[in-house]
């Protein structure tokens, strides 16, 4: 219920940003019935497809989310610059190579936030997601840091599912 | 000069600065496209249009939008960038590694368990 509640809202706050008209006259009372229309028929269908819950509408971790997306823009213009660097090089010298870097995250979003975070920084890219970890191909020997996935692995976790209970309390993954 | 002059001469700043390094980052991209030497490291450059370039230049649109319903749905085009180019690219990747694309590495071999039991090299 709190997560649909949280979608109406939201999707309300959406539909009046991209049309939003906040007066009463004129043919707006049709706009706004309109709105109203597919707004209900919207959350009508998610409930019917039975997918409203806290990964659709991660409303809860919105706000490590916006945290964590904050760090990972400095990682994204620290890789962007380094990769500018090598492909300005007179010659290229780059070492491609396939690591595996291990993911322990606890939730399903929590992997797919780590996946794509390793995707959304430029240098590195996730192949193959594998049963405990990811297949990730280099640009170079630099990009393959294990301490800077690590990092940021640990982050992507504490931002999707909050802080670690305790050492064993690992929930589904 | 005014405050408002002020105002608007710093947003022109701000845009035209923006856009100028989104610029650079999108040639850079393009150049890495073209001289990088095979398929995954030129996903690599294209990696650099997707993230800084383009959310560069959206940061200068941004900066020149009028109201603040057009500066939303500028950042919402950003954020679903941000959302959608690593999914994109990940499918990319992902497909041409199950077609059996090898990747071009140069001094190293991949430890990795699946590949392990194959005796086919890469190259």
């Amino acid at each position: 219920m709190f997560y649909g509640i949280s979608l109406t809202a939201i999707l309300v706050a959406l539909w009046l940003t991209l049309s939003g008209p906040f007066t009463l006259s004129g043919d707006y009372p049709i706009v706004m019935g309109l709105g109203v229309i597919s707004i209900v028929a919207t959350v009508a269908l998610t409930y019917r497809m039975r997918i409203v819950d806290r990964e659709t509408v991660p409303v809860g971790p919105a706000l490590a989310l916006f945290t964590y997306w904050g760090w990972l823009g400095g990682e994204i213009v620290k890789a962007n610059l380094a990769v500018l660097r090598l492909v300005m090089k007179p010659e290229i010298e780059v070492e491609p190579r396939l690591v595996r870097v291990p993911a322990d995250q606890r939730s399903g979003l929590g992997l797919c936030v780590f996946a794509n975070s390793i995707t959304l920084t430029p240098g590195t890219v996730t192949v193959d997601v594998e049963d405990d970890g990811f297949l990730v191909h280099a640009l170079d020997n630099s990009f393959t840091d294990p301490a800077g996935f690590a990092e940021m692995g640990a982050r992507s976790d504490i931002a999707s599912d909050g802080k670690k209970a305790s050492p064993t309390g690992r929930g589904d993954s | 000069m005014s405050a408002a002059e002020i105002f608007q001469h710093a947003r022109d700043a701000i845009s035209i600065g923006a856009m100028a390094v989104g610029l650079v980052f999108v040639i850079a991209g393009a150049i890495g496209v073209m001289r990088l030497p095979d398929f995954y490291t030129r996903m690599h450059a294209a990696g650099v249009t997707d993230t800084l370039g383009a959310e560069l230049i959206i940061v200068g649109l941004i900066a020149q939008a009028g109201d603040w319903q057009t500066a939303v749905k500028l950042a919402l085009v950003g954020l679903l960038l941000f959302l959608t180019s690593p999914t994109a690219t990940h499918a990319i990747a992902n497909a041409a590694h199950r077609a059996g694309q090898k990747p071009d590495l140069s001094h190293f071999k991949p430890k990795h368990p699946a590949d392990a039991g194959s005796s086919e090299g890469q190259k």
